[in-house]
């Protein structure tokens, strides 16, 4: 606010300054999130006796370094960016699920099953169909932690987690039992029927149709939030129950809604895996993609094309990792540090951003004032 | 009395761009009862608050027996026998009440001996002739029973002081007269206290001298035996106010609403429905009169399809509609302005705009072929913060940065702008200033004009009768009795209130 | 069959241990207001650093003493974030599990660079002379200290949270902060205080199932005991006495997987693993609702905000 005096009347100009805006404010917590992370992740490596600088350089060099690199980011990222999109929808309805894990995982299974039982139909159905069955049985598996949370009650954290642990041993032991291999030689199923393989997009190397499918999911997740009237009443019954309720919005009813698609979407992810790149179920495929996407979501701001650039980031991340791992020893779980790290920075993005705002203007305010003097 | 015991001088507090409390001066006698009158939002809780070490004043000084006063927080208040008794009760519902007594006073993790404490608190109550279950859990202590263990709290902590805010809004009228006994005593005792309240009549009654605070600023301070109550209510308000509407007869003879002895289960702290009977005409305004907690919340609930009926029965122009969705009944023209503006009534992280369609967003034409429309959605919000007078006008603005004032207008723009049949608004002006109560009252009244029917439940009387045409009154969720403004007097009015049934049934009366 | 009894009764105690020692914790977290989503991490680290501490030193029990230190550490990232910047609490706790996890695994490769051993000394069994040798109920005294120290803790904590003024204090800041405030009692301060006894208690936890189950440390070796944990003080409604029931129970479960696997009973050992996790969610089921906990869980607290 200026106060100006034109003559003689006292006259007040508000001029809308960039750092109001919330857009800037929200892109500013987040990047500085993001800085943050990448400083300590350096004091850890440093810590640890190797470079932070050549870990980046190798980091970097492995996720974008050759065509095949990149095609691997890109491949890593679908199933980030899928169970991302998932929670993105679930944590805007007010919903902490942990569960996209255990709900790739189901994913995974349905979609083995209908590519090993009904490997002689063409591609054309064989593909759509297994995406389908993967999708409604990740969504059904997360509805049963919804249910629990809309009818009883009882806390969505815990049932995704425990869920995720009955998904593992549940796919363990078909593996090791009905569903596992002719040859019956390794926990693992039989190969998915040719016609149930993702077709790939860029030759030589391994990405798969998968990087479309998850393209389109951005726009179908951004379409459903603002788009649909079904968006607008999730997004304000995750901001506000009760103001919903009162306003004759069903809760319970939304809750379910948007545990079964955010299951949904982790589901399509573990049959993209399934069907894209593993071509059979083993224990273990999932690689904790479900994990990572919880730090994708918050790192994302919960928007679809954050979300985007996020998984991206992510995906450049574990396929550098791997390369990191080779030529410097540092571990693969540095993933994991990382995550964590995103995850309790982004956390605070709001004090962050205030916090530099402040000393921004202080500054700049100081300057005004030299500037008059 | 004569003595100065304690001092507030110009005292000024800011939150903030805002001033709560602008060079404040305020003096206490010992022995005296100093009233703090003002309206809501003048400022009485800020100063007592610090005057009781929560806040910290930016300018001014505070002065005790003469000695300049240093506060960082209660424990300092409470070391000078400063003690207050808050509006919201600051007790911990799930322990004893001999354990909310003394908690606090020390935090060890030696084996806790309450055997003198327990002497200390029977002398208090036996001296002031309190009476309390010591061994008793708060949590199933009446309104009035827990006002007195905040009593003997402070008393037990050795306040020579006593800071009460606005200490009967939740007593029924027996339990005013209780406390107003109690406070006798103390003064007899040579305790001194002050007591905020916006009330005149309890003002006068009570105190000896009072300080009148409006916009944050001291107005005066006056014995309270040479003013009369319009005086006070000139000095509070800036000017003279006469809540009298214009209001039509209501002439239409035809139910919007029927509740047949409808039964209900209560939700926490408050009483449940039994077998309330009621029916609002076309064009009428029904208001509800009775203490917080007796009902009222559960009565609008039940009306909104929000509570479940244990028995009974609610018609709408004739039709039942005890199994009806609240979703339904809202499509079919209810408006409801909910108690909890912010909880109930609006979503604090969304815009105004998205705010404004929060019970019609999936209607056209902001929702049209299973589409939403967010240009629709916004020019819907720029029209009505222009219609309402929601100030900023800036209709992508969070609801979350208005003032409580505009928080209302902006739930009143959107019940009102989908041309309601019936309205159900429950304490429509708590914690608005007077301007904004009037708008808000207009506005009732402008539905009453179009034919709708209002049901207005509010704990504040002249509110009731200022804006009603029939007033009914509950009391621990019954009904005590039904009349016209201005039919009956106050004190007729005080008696249902605190649960007398109104027995002499005047002519017309169940026409 | 008495054997078999016996065998089950002692893989329960062993297996109660580590859960009851980090529900313990989590309810002073819960009492103050404080959802502990971070058990997990705080076991976990807990777990690791008791088996290093005891690589180190070669004893358990300073092993024990740095495994605390680690819980506590995560713990603290816990209380910081839900105390002092005020965040989303679960959100917070899942951010300190999955750091965790990646930091021990990442130590795991630095700080053992030969390889981590695979065994270091741990817990041993005391035996009771004479008791032990009753058939059955023997079992309750041939446990490791630990085990003992944990069942001692019970009717210590139950003391304090019910008949010291600390308890009182720690309770009406769970249900009440801003009536506790009033009275001059330090909101934030207890809450730190409840985070500290949780870091301790749940990075005990962790040592308990690293040193006294399989003296080595593996990979998220924890593998969701810290939510079970957390669910413990759920379904024992907030009452130690509750919680040692409710650990007993999920510590029942896993014994029985690896008592049944043992027996070479012809269900896939799968089901017996999904074992703790399942009745974890039947029992949260059953309970909730019907268990009313601190009033303020959740809630940061603000001076002067109601």
């Amino acid at each position: 606010m200026i106060q100006m005096n034109i003559g003689g009347a006292q006259v007040q100009v508000t001029r809308k300054k960039r750092t109001e805006s919330p857009l800037f404010q929200k892109v500013l917590g987040l990047g500085l999130a993001l800085l943050l992370v990448i400083l300590v992740t350096g004091i850890i490596i440093a810590l640890s006796g190797k470079s932070p600088l050549v870990a980046g350089q190798c980091m970097i060099r492995g996720a974008f370094g050759t065509k095949n690199s990149v095609a691997e980011t890109l491949i890593k990222s679908v199933p980030l960016l899928l169970s991302a999109l998932g929670l993105t929808i679930c944590y805007r309805t007010g919903l902490t699920s942990v569960g996209s894990e255990g709900q790739i995982i189901i994913g995974g299974l349905m979609a083995t099953i209908v590519g090993v039982k009904l490997a002689a139909l063409p591609s054309i159905a064989l593909i759509p169909l297994g995406m389908i069955v993967g999708a409604i049985g990740g969504g059904l598996w997360a509805s049963i932690a919804g249910l629990l949370k809309a009818k009883l009650g009882v806390s969505e954290v815990i049932n995704t987690i425990m869920l995720n642990y009955v998904a593992t041993y549940l796919v363990g032991y078909l593996v090791d039992g009905p569903l596992q291999e002719a040859a019956g030689f390794y926990p693992q199923s039989d190969m998915l029927g040719q016609n149930a393989w993702l077709p790939t997009i860029l030759s030589g190397t391994r990405m798969h149709i998968g990087v479309i499918i998850a393209a389109v999911s951005v726009v179908l997740v951004w379409f459903l939030l603002w788009k649909l009237p079904l968006g607008y009443q999730m997004r304000a019954a995750g901001s506000n129950p009760i103001a919903a309720r009162t306003n004759g919005i069903n809760v319970a009813k939304n809750m379910v809604l948007a545990m079964f698609l955010s299951g949904a979407f982790a589901g399509l992810a573990g049959s993209i895996e399934i069907m894209g790149l593993h071509h059979r179920l083993m224990n273990g495929f999932s690689s904790s993609y479900g994990f990572d996407s919880m730090a994708v979501a918050l790192l994302g701001g919960l928007h679809p094309v954050g979300v985007t650039i996020a998984a991206l980031f992510f995906g450049a991340l574990r396929t550098g990792a791997n390369t990191m791992q080779r030529t410097l020893q540092v571990p693969v779980s540095l993933v994991n540090v990382i995550q964590g790290l995103v995850i309790l920075f982004v956390l605070t993005q709001a004090l962050l951003s205030r916090f530099t705002i402040r000393v921004i203007q202080r500054y700049a305010g100081k300057k005004e004032e030299d500037h008059h003097a | 009395m004569g003595e100065k015991l304690l001092e507030m001088r110009h005292v000024t507090k800011r939150f903030g761009k805002l001033i709560a409390n602008r060079n404040v001066d305020l003096d206490l006698e010992r022995g005296e009862v100093h009233a703090l009158l003002g309206e809501n939002g003048a400022g009485k809780t800020t100063l007592m608050n610090c005057l009781y070490g929560i806040y910290a004043p930016e300018e001014g000084e505070i002065l005790l027996n003469g000695e300049p006063l240093k506060l960082s927080g209660p424990k300092d208040a409470i070391a000078h026998n400063i003690g207050m008794v808050h509006q919201h009760f600051m007790l911990v519902p799930p322990l004893t009440v001999l354990q909310n007594i003394v908690l606090g006073q020390e935090c060890k993790i030696t084996p806790m001996d309450l055997s003198k404490a327990r002497t200390k608190v029977e002398d208090l109550c036996e001296r002031y002739h309190l009476q309390l279950d010591l061994d008793e859990k708060v949590a199933d202590l009446s309104v009035g029973a827990q006002q007195r263990v905040e009593l003997i709290k402070a008393l037990y902590r050795g306040a020579d002081i006593l800071i009460l805010d606005e200490p009967t809004a939740v007593l029924t009228p027996p339990e005013v007269e209780g406390l107003f006994d109690i406070l006798h005593q103390f003064v007899a005792q040579g305790k001194s206290i002050i007591i905020i309240s916006h009330k005149l009549w309890e003002v006068k009654r009570i105190s000896d001298r009072v300080t009148v605070l409006r916009s944050g600023e001291a107005v005066s301070t006056v014995f309270t035996k040479d003013v009369e109550q319009e005086d006070l209510a000139a000095m509070m308000v800036g000017k003279r106010v006469t809540l009298e509407y214009d209001k039509a007869p209501v002439t239409s003879q035809k139910d919007i609403l029927e509740l047949k002895d409808v039964s209900a289960k209560s939700g926490q702290n408050a009483s449940s429905l039994k077998n309330v009977s009621l029916h609002i005409r076309e064009g009428e305004v029904l208001g509800v009169a009775g203490v917080d907690g007796n009902g009222q919340l559960e009565l609008s609930e039940v009306i909104m399809g929000l509570r479940p009926i244990q028995s009974g029965s609610v018609r709408y122009r004739g039709e039942d509609i005890t199994q009806v969705s609240t979703r339904r009944r809202i499509e079919s023209g209810f408006a409801h302005i909910p108690e909890e503006r912010m909880t109930q009534g609006l979503v604090m992280n969304f815009t105004l705009s998205e705010n404004m369609i929060l019970n019609c967003y999936d209607k056209p034409p902001f929702t049209v072929h299973h589409l939403f429309d967010s240009k629709k959605m916004k020019a819907n919000g720029e029209k009505l913060v222009e219609d309402y007078d929601v100030r900023p006008r800036t209709p992508e603005a969070l609801a979350r940065s208005l003032s409580g004032g505009n928080q209302q207008k902006v739930i009143i723009a959107r019940e009102f702008s989908q041309d309601p049949q019936l309205v159900v608004a429950v304490q429509p002006t708590r914690g608005l200033d007077i301007g904004a109560s009037d708008f808000v009252h207009q506005k009732l009244l402008g539905q009453k004009a179009k034919g709708a029917g209002v049901l207005l439940i509010s704990a504040d009387l002249d509110e009731v009768l200022a804006v009603s045409d029939r007033v009914i009154v509950i009391n621990e969720g019954e009904i005590m009795g039904e009349f016209v403004p201005g039919e009956i007097d106050y004190a007729e009015i005080g008696l249902m209130m605190g649960g007398t049934r109104r027995t002499v049934k005047k002519e017309g009366e169940l026409a | 069959m008495l054997d078999i009894i016996t065998g089950f009764l002692e893989a329960t105690l062993r297996m109660a241990c580590p859960i009851m020692l980090a529900s313990l914790g989590a309810l002073f977290t819960a009492r103050s207001g404080i959802i502990n989503f971070a058990m997990e991490g705080i076991m976990i680290t807990g777990a690791f650093f008791g088996v290093y501490g005891s690589y180190l030193t070669g004893s358990p029990w300073l092993g024990a003493l740095l495994g605390m230190a680690g819980g506590l550490a995560a713990s603290l990232i816990l209380g910081i974030m839900s105390i002092t910047v005020k965040v989303d609490q679960v959100v917070a706790g899942t951010g300190v599990n999955v750091l965790f996890l990646g930091l021990t695994s990442y130590f795991c490769t630095v700080l053992y660079p030969n390889g981590q051993p695979s065994s270091v000394n741990a817990f041993q069994s005391v035996v009771v002379p004479g008791l032990s040798s009753i058939p059955v109920i023997g079992v309750f005294f041939r446990q490791n200290l630990l085990t003992y120290i944990t069942f001692l803790l019970v009717p210590v904590i139950w003391y304090l949270l019910n008949k010291t003024t600390f308890g009182l204090c720690l309770r009406s800041v769970g249900e009440q902060p801003h009536a506790a405030d009033s009275l001059g009692i330090h909101v934030d301060r207890m809450r730190y205080i409840a985070i500290i006894l949780a870091g301790l208690l749940g990075g005990l936890g962790g040592a308990a199932l690293s040193l006294g189950q399989v003296s080595c440390f593996i990979e998220n070796m924890t593998s969701g005991r810290g939510y079970v944990a957390w669910s413990a003080v759920t379904v024992g409604k907030y009452s130690p006495i509750g919680i040692m029931g409710a650990s007993i129970l999920f510590g029942g479960a896993e014994a029985v997987q690896l008592r049944l696997q043992a027996m070479g009973i012809e269900i896939p050992q799968q089901f017996f693993q999904m074992l703790p996790y399942v009745l974890t969610m039947v029992v949260l089921a059953g309970v909730v609702g019907r268990t009313v906990g601190p009033k303020a869980i959740g809630k940061p607290f603000v001076k002067g905000e109601r």
